[in-house]
């Protein structure tokens, strides 16, 4: 809402407050001001001026030789606008005037003639264009009123106004209006305020004797009242309502127009005038719109209604949607004469579902969808036939024809002082309340701290002790408030084990040299379905999708969090940034319905994706790209730091590579999988060799026992042996190394491969893997035979589960 | 005997003395203080001597000997430590020259905000509760008086999956949860951080996946002056102690009175700058007193209970506490952008 100041003067009396002081007090007790700015530059030297004569300049066809009389001394001016005339009063800018753009008028030749200043258009005097009267876009302004030659045209024409926007909440419909804004300016200044009354001339006619109106759903439409105005002039309408026009940023049309405008911005209450000739029948009916029923509206849209759209007819077709927009049909025109008024409430809700499926959002539509008040409806109707007599030379009809189920009663709510108090931590007296509800101009009654607040209907928005709570609380200042804290039973605050997890697993891997990533849930087709892990792909039917999705981008909540870091590494290496290391930590939605009818299942899912190098430390010729073991590494440094025992099993998943993939097993189930990106994938994001994990980290963060109990450091020594073993190639390095833990427990405490061969010496289609093997008993010092029973034990075992064979 | 002994002596100590480096030196220890050595053979020739001048030989020859292996043992420690020198000196590495990259990473910049907001509010009591990111209609709206075509379901336009089912627009409903499982008697005191989701196109102060964290206290007797006690300690813990706070009405449906809290402008302290648009404030979250509906809905009396709520942007404070210029870049996660806010 732009409120300007020129115009609250009227109402409210704010000559003590700078505009920045007003805009301060008004955001901290009500309204937040979004700016304050003067409506053009700051100008001087612009008067009125008489064109005495216009010629044809003599050395240029376009330009017109102009002397103008500006009060006191008469001006040469050169003048190339089309709509120059003789007679005409105008804006004239003197010399040493300077206009917006710092564009200063001088003296000057113009084809060898003086030119001793300009006639100006409002757009060089800074009007925004789109606020200009049509006929003055493409000319001079001319003054369509009485006006005094030589007096200050910057005045006249309300160019030293200020304008403040108010960002409304919601709640405070109130202010979509400059009665509304003067009553709360005039709380927060503790200032009176008393609207002017309204006071119409009716003529002998009836209007009933013209219209008759019947409203079908009075659910919808419970007040609909009809004015009939004759005998109007359609002009211009007068400067001043012009002015207010512009500077609330509505293009003034013609009188009639402009009247149910201004109405609508001093009332908060839109009007809607037919012309009462082309309306074709004597009955107005509203009702709900017929199934495939259409209308042509003002902005000649054709436009299909359905039975949730309110209508306003002649008995036969539409002629208005109501709340929201007038027909084309019975549009006010040049030629208009008869009007026919309307002054309705609508329903809130029937004007937005009218205005949202057509698109139109309007002065009108949005005051309706808010709540209009409903002592205003019949009053702005009113006001807007005074203003018809006064500058439309209409005749105001006797009586309104009117459909009336509307309730106006205002609400009462019941508050005392100490409850007020309870709930704001303040002493506010008695007193106090009593000024403030003053002040609001609420009125009450008072019974020692109890007051029944009577509240104006303006402030729907005012209905419960809490409401009333807020209106005490801002206008006795939230900067009075004291600062306290909760009292009642302390808690102790703190993360659960599972957040202090998150945290624990976070900081291990930036510790190892990942970066953290957020990456959006929202995904495409494609990316939703891709790079899942094996568990997940079992439950989840199949992505979920969006029911209206904004983009085909952001279509899809996530199966695995990796595709959208893989994009991440993509952006990354096409900017040239190619040794990465990301990970997140996030939520993934998995539905075992291929229609979704309940919540998902959210699980928390850690994923990595690696790509470059590893290590890169070029002057000591060290290099390293990352690979499946960096990846791995990473994964079991984890698993350690949560004491969990993962394993890996050798696995085929889609978009991975087949070779270099594994599951990841906790305790029998598969929780994730590692392994490198299939290079058909990497080629598509322009990716080097790039390897991943994925896991489940609420399986990780519940096997997950926090180690209580100290462990003594054991006090015997270990003894170690190696082993090298020849088996098949294809043979799994860490199943042989789990049968030798197997086969040599409880001595054997630790298994470490230090090489492995391949090659000379060795049977084609063999490897070599050696194992460091930890024997120890913590109680005692082992004897050389227990180690050599053991290692026999072992040899066996391997030997029948993995053909293994002692390299000679 | 005494003077052949003698001119051993300084013979010794003179090659000693020119001896340059170990090997001449053993050279000189073999052959003065060998076995076969010229003193030994001296003391061979002793058994001529007198019963009186024996042990005068005797101790000269002993001096003599000692002297010398004095001198052998001095310079042989000069030319180790020379050696050593040399060695250490031939060792010298170019200091200047890089050092072996140990790899950094580091949080997420908002991972790093709402991990300092929740360590600030667990300093007061508070829990970290969390909750679905697709939530029902009704805990995302009607738990939150919002019911059904309310005007401000308007004000943040949402994903639907189903009719029922949407991406959570706040993080508000897991307050709703939370007072729901504690059954409306017991006391909360709880914030949600979390991700939310909005049908707003993305842009550098949009984005249609964004975070937020929400706390909320509710008890009995919970007054408004509570609520600007903790925001109070929150923004200047968070944004430094010089910094003033204000609160100023506003409106949400789930909160009455409902305020927005401003902290003081940093840039021009207060004067207004371009910062704060003139204003010498900047907005930081949205607050208010829990709306009876809400209280009711969740189980706890309002006649009994009262509480207060607030919800913040971390995007909206990193961009103010380091600059960011564009919503986008939380997202993008250029590595430029990320390592910038390792250290944070
Ligand atoms: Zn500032």
């Amino acid at each position: 809402m732009l409120v300007s100041l020129n115009w609250l003067k009227q109402y409210v009396d704010i000559e003590n407050q700078s505009p920045e002081e007003l805009a301060e007090l008004i955001t901290k007790t009500g309204i937040e001001v979004e700016s304050i700015e003067p409506i053009a530059e700051q100008l001087h030297d612009v008067v009125v001026g008489h064109v005495l004569s216009c010629e044809q300049h003599p050395n240029a066809d376009k330009l017109n030789l102009c002397q103008v009389d500006v009060g006191g001394e008469t001006l040469q001016i050169i003048c190339g606008a089309p709509n120059i005339a003789a007679g005409q009063k105008v804006a004239v800018a003197k010399p040493g005037a300077v206009l917006p753009g710092n564009f200063k008028i001088k003296k000057a030749k113009l084809r060898g003639v003086e030119s001793n200043g300009m006639i100006c258009s409002l757009q060089e005097l800074g009007v925004d264009e789109k606020d200009i009267p049509k006929e003055f876009v493409d000319g001079i302004f001319v003054f369509q009123d009485e006006v005094e030659v030589g007096v200050n045209a910057i005045e006249l024409l309300n160019l030293d106004d200020m304008i403040i926007e108010l960002g409304l909440t919601p709640n405070r419909a109130d202010c979509l209006s400059m009665l509304g804004v003067a009553y709360e300016v005039a709380a927060i200044l503790d200032q009176p305020f008393t609207p002017q009354e309204e006071i119409i001339h009716p003529v002998q006619e009836k209007a009933s004797d013209f219209i008759s109106v019947h409203v079908e759903d009075p659910d919808l439409n419970p007040y609909y009242g009809a004015f009939i105005v004759k005998d109007v002039k359609i002009g211009p309408s007068p400067l001043w309502m012009r002015n207010r026009l512009i500077a609330a940023g509505v293009r003034p049309i013609n009188n009639v127009v402009d009247i149910t405008n201004y109405v609508l911005l001093e009332y908060g209450q839109p009007l809607h005038a037919f012309d009462l000739d082309r309306f074709e029948t004597d009955e107005v009916v509203v009702r709900r719109a017929k199934e495939d029923e259409t209308i042509t509206t003002l902005d000649d849209q054709k436009r299909n209604l359905k039975p949730d759209h309110l209508v306003i007819t002649n008995g036969k077709q539409p002629t208005a949607i109501a709340g929201v927009m007038g027909g084309a049909d019975s549009e006010v025109h040049e030629g208009t004469s008869n009007i026919l008024l309307e002054a309705a409430y609508f329903q809130p809700g029937a004007v937005r579902t009218a205005s949202k499926d057509h698109g139109l959002r309007s002065e009108a539509s949005t005051r309706f969808e808010k709540g209009v008040d409903p002592n205003r409806v019949v009053r702005a109707g009113v006001k807007a036939c005074e203003l018809l007599e006064q500058y439309a030379n209409g005749k105001v009809l006797e009586g309104v024809v009117e459909f009336d189920q509307l309730d106006r009663e205002p609400k009462k709510v019941d508050v005392t002082s100490s409850h007020i108090n309870e709930r704001l931590g303040t002493t506010i007296s008695d007193e106090e309340i009593a000024d403030i509800l003053r002040r609001l101009q609420f009125g009450y009654e008072q019974k020692g701290e109890l007051f029944t607040v009577t509240v104006p209907t303006r402030r729907g928005d005012v209905e419960l002790f809490e409401d009333m709570l807020e209106e005490v609380a801002r206008i006795y200042g939230y900067d009075n408030l004291p600062y306290t804290l909760p009292g009642g039973a302390s808690q102790a605050g703190g993360l659960t084990l599972q957040q202090q997890l998150k945290r624990k697993v976070k900081n291990y891997l930036q510790g190892a040299g990942l970066d953290e990533t957020i990456t959006y849930s929202l995904t495409n087709a494609e990316r939703a379905g891709q790079l899942v892990s094996r568990e997940v792909k079992e439950q989840a039917a199949a992505p979920i999708s969006l029911a209206m999705p904004m983009s085909e981008e952001h279509s899809h909540l996530r199966l695995s969090i990796l595709p959208e870091l893989l994009a991440s590494l993509s952006y990354n290496v096409a900017r040239k940034q190619t040794d990465l290391a990301y990970y997140e930590l996030g939520t993934v939605f998995i539905s075992e319905e291929e229609q979704v009818t309940v919540q998902p299942k959210e699980q928390l899912r850690l994923s990595g994706a690696l790509t470059g190098n590893w290590l890169l430390h070029p002057w000591q010729q060290e290099k390293k790209a990352v690979d499946f073991f960096v990846v791995k590494g990473l994964v079991e440094g984890m698993a350690y730091l949560l004491d969990l025992k993962l394993t890996f099993k050798q696995s085929k998943l889609p978009d991975m590579h087949p070779g270099r993939t594994a599951d990841v097993y906790l305790g029998g189930k598969v929780i994730g999988f590692i392994g490198q990106v299939h290079p058909k994938l990497q080629n598509d994001l322009d990716l080097k060799d790039t390897y991943v994990f994925e896991l489940n980290a609420e399986e990780l963060f519940d096997h997950y026992q926090k180690e209580e109990a100290f462990q003594a450091i054991p006090k015997y020594p270990s003894i170690s042996r190696d082993i090298a073993l020849v088996v098949e190639e294809q043979s799994a390095a860490g199943e042989i190394a789990e049968t030798i833990l197997q086969a040599g427990a409880p001595l054997v405490k630790d298994v470490r491969i230090f090489d492995v061969y391949q090659g000379e010496h060795l049977e084609e289609g063999k490897k070599s893997i050696a194992f460091n093997l930890f024997y120890m008993d913590p109680n005692r010092t082992l004897k050389d035979k227990e180690v050599e029973d053991a290692h026999e034990k072992i040899l066996t075992a391997v030997k029948e589960k993995h053909q293994a064979e002692l390299r000679g | 005997m005494k003077d052949r002994l003698q001119e051993l002596q300084s013979e010794a100590l003179e090659k000693v003395k020119q001896s340059e480096d170990l090997k001449a030196l053993q050279d000189v220890r073999v052959a003065y203080l060998g076995k076969k050595g010229p003193i030994t053979e001296v003391l061979r020739g002793m058994g001529k001597l007198s019963k009186e001048e024996r042990p005068v030989i005797g101790q000269l020859a002993n001096d003599v000997r000692e002297s010398i292996a004095n001198a052998i043992q001095t310079k042989q420690d000069k030319l180790e430590e020379k050696a050593m020198e040399k060695q250490l000196e031939e060792e010298s590495i170019d200091v200047t020259l890089p050092g072996r990259p140990v790899h950094v990473g580091g949080p997420h910049l908002l991972t790093s905000i709402i991990e300092e907001i929740e360590d600030l509010f667990i300093g007061m009591g508070f829990e970290i509760k969390e909750g679905p990111e697709v939530e029902t209609d009704y805990y995302n709206f009607e738990a939150l008086n919002l019911p059904k075509g309310h005007p401000a379901r308007d004000m943040q336009d949402s994903f639907y999956i189903t009719e029922e089912l949407l991406l959570r627009t706040h993080t508000s409903p897991v307050q709703a949860r939370t007072m729901k499982q504690k059954d409306g008697h017991e006391a909360v005191r709880m914030i949600c951080p979390g991700k939310v989701y909005r049908r707003d196109t993305d842009d550098a102060t949009h984005s249609h996946q964004f975070t937020q964290v929400e706390g909320l206290v509710v008890d009995e007797n919970i007054k408004m002056s509570d609520l600007k006690g903790v925001l109070n300690a929150f923004a200047k813990q968070m944004f430094g102690s010089e910094r003033d706070i204000r609160l100023r009405p506003s409106f949400f449906p789930f909160t009455e009175p409902s305020v927005e809290m401003d902290i003081s402008c940093k840039m021009c302290g207060g004067e207004g700058c371009s910062v704060c648009k003139g204003t010498g404030w900047i907005e930081i979250l949205g607050a208010g007193m829990v709306h009876p509906n809400v209280l009711e809905m969740a189980g706890y009396d309002p006649e009994i209970y009262s509480g207060f709520a607030f919800g913040m942007g971390p995007e909206r404070i990193a961009m103010l506490k380091y600059g960011v210029d564009d919503i986008r870049h939380f997202y993008t996660n250029d590595i430029r952008f990320l390592k910038q806010y390792h250290k944070a």
